[in-house]
């Protein structure tokens, strides 16, 4: 015969909050992100972004470098997409030099600009997705991006670190298979968008994970300042190619799509039509391709006058400024970069509050960081 | 230098009212000619002895600025002619006051960047550049303000909560305090790190380059005292 606990009725569950910690070498994190996590049961309470892992004091190098030697050095900083950090830099310094670019030059760098924004989601939607869940959408991501190193490869030799602008222009003009190659990705891509899409924005546990997940509104978008696909999917149609046209930008049709409801779905949807934006605007630049020069006449060594200039551009995550401040010589007195990622990720522990445990690989995913430009 | 030159005007006032009468018809057909162009609350606020055409004077920031603080501002500067690159110096001690005003009245709701700038040579060597945008007119404004060295400055966080990490990152790279930050600690690198390295005296070591920016261009006597961090 079982004798009876005297206390039947009276187990009191223990409701301690509990701390995870979730990185520095977390596959979801999409780097060495720490973020700690204050549970209460699967609540989130508390979110503390710990960062700086990757470190390496770009800006500080920047100051003891010429400014021509610096350009390599953008490529490095948000490391997927390349060609948008030697981009903002090296108008800035054209700002600071004030040196006119030749129309061709400016053409060549939106068309990789372009292709850059289209890389750089489609890295961010292949990885988002496999953190959800879905494989399959990371394999086509894939597969499309690797067509558009192929092209960088062409123009410019290089993949990933392309390093494909120039103080005063670009260093060659891209083969016509480039340009040609361009034409055929155009065409190509919005169909083979259909893959993932099918994959994913009707599919109900994307839905399910997406919708209502980790939202931001456009107010505290705005006083947390994040920028790019963060700020447009809580609905303010704020992007620089618009609001402060740069390169050619101001030659180009194209719309800027806003989200209604901030959350993870309306990034994706934000992300999936500036795609589509991104061909038409590469469709309209390789057809009305203008001739002549890709460089400027550069001095030797780079000397600019005394001031301060802040130049930025819509990077694929959103707005990149570079705050140059010149005393003369041939080195930057301060080299400021405004990293779109760090700026953007300040925007989590708002994000995660009261979510899901679960929810918060969903919200660090549609942020869309990387780590060596927010750590820099 | 724009200021300069309208300070030189208003200086000679006589000379410039006598010349009035030539110059006024066609101050009178700008400013129209800008009212119609869809800036009539702009031309409204700006009063008539001010030259209407000065691309900087007439930004809705600066008159704000102007407005709130007065002779206060220290120098306004602009690297290009055009109104892209206005940098205004005021005073440390209003920033909280300035930027809260440009905020709720002036619809500068868009911090884009905060960083901190370190001047050796000078009597206040520390720097706080304000990147402030307005989405809705799409203008952009840069303030700056000089700091001694150990003096603190308030934190804007309250305004914009993107100062938050971005003052930390200033504290962690120069030093520069923050008063009234709720969480002013080191972000980039770890919390026992001796120094601020974006600072002037800081060297950068490695091949080459092993004298800090001080060394190089300042000689040894005439050196600040370096702080301990």
């Amino acid at each position: 015969m079982v004798q009876a606990p005297e206390k039947t009725d009276h187990i009191v569950p223990q409701t301690e909050e509990l701390v995870v910690n979730m990185g520095p070498q977390h596959p979801s994190t999409h780097g060495v992100l720490r973020v700690i996590l204050q549970l209460d049961g699967e609540t989130i309470k508390h979110t503390d972004c710990d960062i700086g892992y990757l470190h390496r004091g770009v800006e500080k190098i920047g100051e003891n470098l010429a400014y021509g030697q610096f350009v390599p050095y953008t490529d490095r900083t948000d490391y997927v997409a390349s060609p948008t950090g030697n981009e903002g830099y090296v108008e800035a310094v054209e700002k600071l030099l004030e040196l006119d670019v030749p129309i061709r030059a400016k053409y060549v760098r939106v068309i990789t600009a372009e292709l850059t924004r289209i890389a750089s989601h489609l890295l961010w939607l292949a990885t988002h997705a496999l953190d959800i869940g879905a494989m399959t959408v990371f394999l086509y991501c894939f597969r499309d991006r690797e067509k558009i190193l192929d092209l960088f490869e062409t123009a410019y030799g290089a993949r990933l670190t392309v390093h494909s602008f120039r103080v005063g222009g670009i260093f060659e003009d891209p083969p016509t298979e480039f340009f040609l190659a361009c034409e055929d990705f155009v065409r190509y891509f919005p169909r083979a968008m259909y893959d993932y899409e099918d994959l994913l924005t009707e599919n109900r546990i994307w839905q399910k994970r997406t919708r209502g997940v980790a939202v931001l509104n456009a107010e505290d978008a705005t006083n947390l300042g994040a920028s790019g696909p963060i700020i447009r999917g809580a609905g303010v149609p704020f992007d620089i190619r618009k609001a402060e046209p740069y390169a050619a930008y101001e030659d180009f049709d194209f719309t800027v799509p806003v989200g209604k409801n901030g959350d993870t779905y309306d990034r994706y949807l934000v992300r999936l039509e500036e795609m589509r934006q991104s061909c038409y605007i590469i469709d309209q630049a390789v057809s009305d391709l203008p001739t002549g020069r890709t460089m400027a006449k550069v001095p030797r060594t780079l000397k600019p006058k005394l001031g301060d200039v802040y130049h930025r551009i819509e990077s694929p995550k959103g707005e990149l400024g570079y705050y140059l401040v010149s005393d003369g010589t041939d080195r930057p007195y301060r080299l400021r970069i405004r990293p779109p990622s760090f700026i953007n990720l300040q925007a989590l522990p708002l994000m995660l509050q009261d979510q899901l445990v679960a929810d918060a690989i969903a919200a660090i995913g549609s942020i869309d960081i990387v780590l060596g430009e927010v750590d820099r | 230098m724009a200021e300069e030159n309208q300070a030189e005007e208003e200086e000679g006032t006589p000379s410039a009212a006598e010349s009035e009468p030539s110059s006024e018809p066609q101050e009178n057909t700008e400013e129209a000619a800008s009212a119609g162009g869809g800036e009539g609350e702009a031309a409204l606020t700006e009063e008539p002895s001010e030259e209407p055409e000065d691309p900087i004077e007439s930004l809705r920031g600066v008159q704000a600025v102007r407005s709130l603080l007065g002779d206060e501002v220290e120098e306004v500067t602009s690297f290009t002619e055009g109104p892209e690159e206005v940098s205004m110096v005021v005073p440390a001690g209003r920033v909280l006051e300035l930027c809260r005003f440009l905020k709720e009245e002036h619809g500068f709701d868009f911090l884009s960047d905060l960083c901190g700038v370190h001047y050796p040579e000078r009597e206040k060597p520390l720097e706080v550049v304000y990147q402030l945008f307005s989405i809705e007119r799409s203008e952009r404004l840069r303030l700056k303000a000089r700091l001694a060295e150990g003096d603190a400055i308030s934190s804007v966080q309250g305004v914009w909560r993107t100062a938050n990490w971005l003052e930390r990152e200033a504290f962690d790279m120069f030093g520069i305090k923050f008063e009234g930050h709720p969480d002013l600690r080191r972000i980039l690198l770890p919390a026992d790190w001796e120094g601020f390295p974006l600072r002037k005296e800081y060297p950068l070591p490695g091949d080459g380059f092993g004298l800090s920016w001080v060394q190089r261009q300042i000689p040894p006597d005439s050196r600040p005292v370096q702080p301990k961090g």
